[in-house]
């Protein structure tokens, strides 16, 4: 990886106006032939020897049943009041200490990184768990375009704030923007990743359109969803949950059977979409991806840095 | 006030036991619609909570009878009892769905639970109290137990009503509006029965 500081950067780095205009010409070509041939709205992606062999959810429970306080703090809100936004035109923010910061067109972070379909155990804090076929691709990839500076330690994120399209946001449930951060090397896990599809699809608006954090061993409200600011920190973020609740929420949220949430038991969680009477099942620590990623916190007492 | 008359009048010709099969279709129905995929891809929560959210709003219903009759003459005292039973009816059947649908038996977590989340002990609570006002709502209890003693168990209906909205705002994360508006109202009506009562015709004294 070729280190570059913000002080390196010139002029001549900006990607000259008329280039991207063009390429937008040409997305915009490319729109109007999908229009022509509906099947080319499928993404092109590979599969994934980190994706679990469980069978996933159906696309319904995956885009019926969401935790998107933005848009409402139901679970049928998301799917009812997410179809108001616009994820195009969509930029992203990218800043601290990174060589080569900026405002960047989605298009733009995602070019020359392949897709890759990544079939993982979704489990959230409140003890209900799916299996979710997203399409994405690793954060640690797009995070070495942008050029990462030795002193950098974390990573924070930002959703978008727009009250006109996210009626949630009206409201003061959580202190907007929505935050949430990782760890470097956690971003970096090759587990960690960035979503745009779902299904072979786009991500549609309610699961976080058109980018969302996805850490399949960690509690759901770390998978932030649509990001329009990734910045790069020598010290740990703020986050949303945390900052509301400190003694419940984390800043690792970690799956983990044997942390109970402080009003909940984490032992056990329930799997949407296995019927009236399926009960319970175990849960498992770090979401069942305790062999990837357990070394990542050797020394650390999980029940402290919960 | 003659609109309240004739209500009042109106309401004298419905019988309360259309309270009690209004109350038993809910779970019927929130089967039936379980088992169609009426209820959304989570209907264990679905049914639990709807059975909760409506015995909540019983037991709000149950404590507006007596201020609505003494501040606006709305008497709706013969469905006082039908309103509670159902409420306890319902709660019930929210704790079996607990038990059986959410937490498939699994006892040891369950047990565990009761004892360790307050919200859930409180809710807990809730239900033990309302248990001997269900069984005692019967002519045969009043009798038994005699007016004033009757009156008296009858005052557990306030801490579990108490008991009962704090379990739902305890539980949910964050600070939702509803929760807090149920926990308020339970709050406000109580609070309604420590205005003083004025003796309606002051007798004069003999000198």
């Amino acid at each position: 990886m070729r280190r570059q500081s913000p002080a390196d950067l010139q002029w001549s780095d900006v990607t000259p106006k008329s280039f991207f205009l063009n390429r937008r010409a040409l997305i915009a070509g490319a729109a109007g032939m999908a229009i022509a041939v509906p099947a080319a709205a499928k993404l092109d992606y590979v599969t994934s020897p980190l994706s679990t062999d469980e069978k996933p959810n159906s696309l319904e429970d995956i885009t019926s049943y969401n935790n998107f306080y933005e848009f409402g703090t139901g679970k049928g809100d998301p799917s009812a009041y997410a179809p108001a936004l616009t994820t195009d035109p969509w930029s992203v923010k990218v800043d601290g200490l990174v060589g080569r910061p900026g405002s960047y067109d989605l298009a733009d972070l995602l070019s020359g990184i392949p897709l890759e379909e990544r079939i993982y155990r979704f489990r959230c804090v409140e003890a209900w768990a799916m299996v979710v076929p997203w399409i994405g691709l690793p954060l640690g990839k797009m995070l070495e375009k942008f050029g990462v500076q030795p002193g950098a330690k974390y990573v924070a994120f930002e959703t978008l704030v727009r009250p006109d399209e996210m009626r949630g946001q009206k409201s003061p449930i959580l202190d907007w923007p929505y935050r949430e951060g990782l760890r470097l090397d956690e971003a970096m896990h090759p587990l960690t990743i960035l979503a745009t599809g779902l299904y072979g699809e786009d991500l549609p608006n309610q699961n976080g359109a058109p980018l969302r954090l996805v850490v399949p061993w960690k509690y759901g409200f770390k998978s932030i969803k649509s990001i329009v600011r990734i910045t790069l920190s020598d010290s740990q973020p703020e986050t949303t949950w945390n900052m509301l609740q400190p003694s419940e929420y984390g800043f690792y949220a970690n799956v983990n059977p044997e942390v109970d949430h402080p009003r909940w038991s984490q032992a056990t969680e329930r799997h949407i979409g296995a019927g009236l009477f399926a009960g319970r099942e175990p849960t498992r620590m770090f979401n069942g991806y305790a062999d990837q990623v357990a070394g990542l916190y050797s020394g650390q007492d999980l029940a402290r840095d919960f | 006030m003659p609109g309240v008359d004739r209500i009042n009048a109106g309401l004298r010709r419905v019988p309360p036991w259309t309270l009690y099969g209004a109350g038993a279709a809910l779970p019927v129905w929130l089967f039936w619609a379980a088992t169609t995929g009426g209820l959304g891809v989570d209907p264990v929560r679905e049914i639990e909570h709807t059975l909760g959210l409506w015995s909540l709003r019983l037991i709000v219903a149950v404590l507006c009878v007596t201020p609505l009759r003494r501040f606006t003459g709305l008497n709706l005292l013969r469905f006082r009892r039908a309103i509670g039973v159902t409420a306890f009816g319902l709660a019930l059947l929210h704790l079996l769905a607990w038990l059986v649908l959410d937490m498939g038996l699994y006892w040891a977590q369950t047990l565990g639970d009761i004892a360790k989340r307050p919200y859930i002990t409180v809710g807990m609570a809730a239900f033990l109290m309302m248990l001997p006002l269900a069984l005692s709502s019967n002519d045969w209890s009043v009798r038994r137990l005699g007016g004033a003693r009757w009156r008296a168990l009858h005052r557990l209906t306030y801490p579990a009503a108490v008991a009962a909205a704090v379990h739902y705002l305890w539980l949910v994360k964050a600070w939702p509006v509803a929760p807090i508006l149920y926990l308020a109202a339970v709050a406000f009506l109580i609070g309604l029965r420590l205005i003083p009562r004025r003796r309606a015709i002051q007798s004069p004294r003999p000198a």
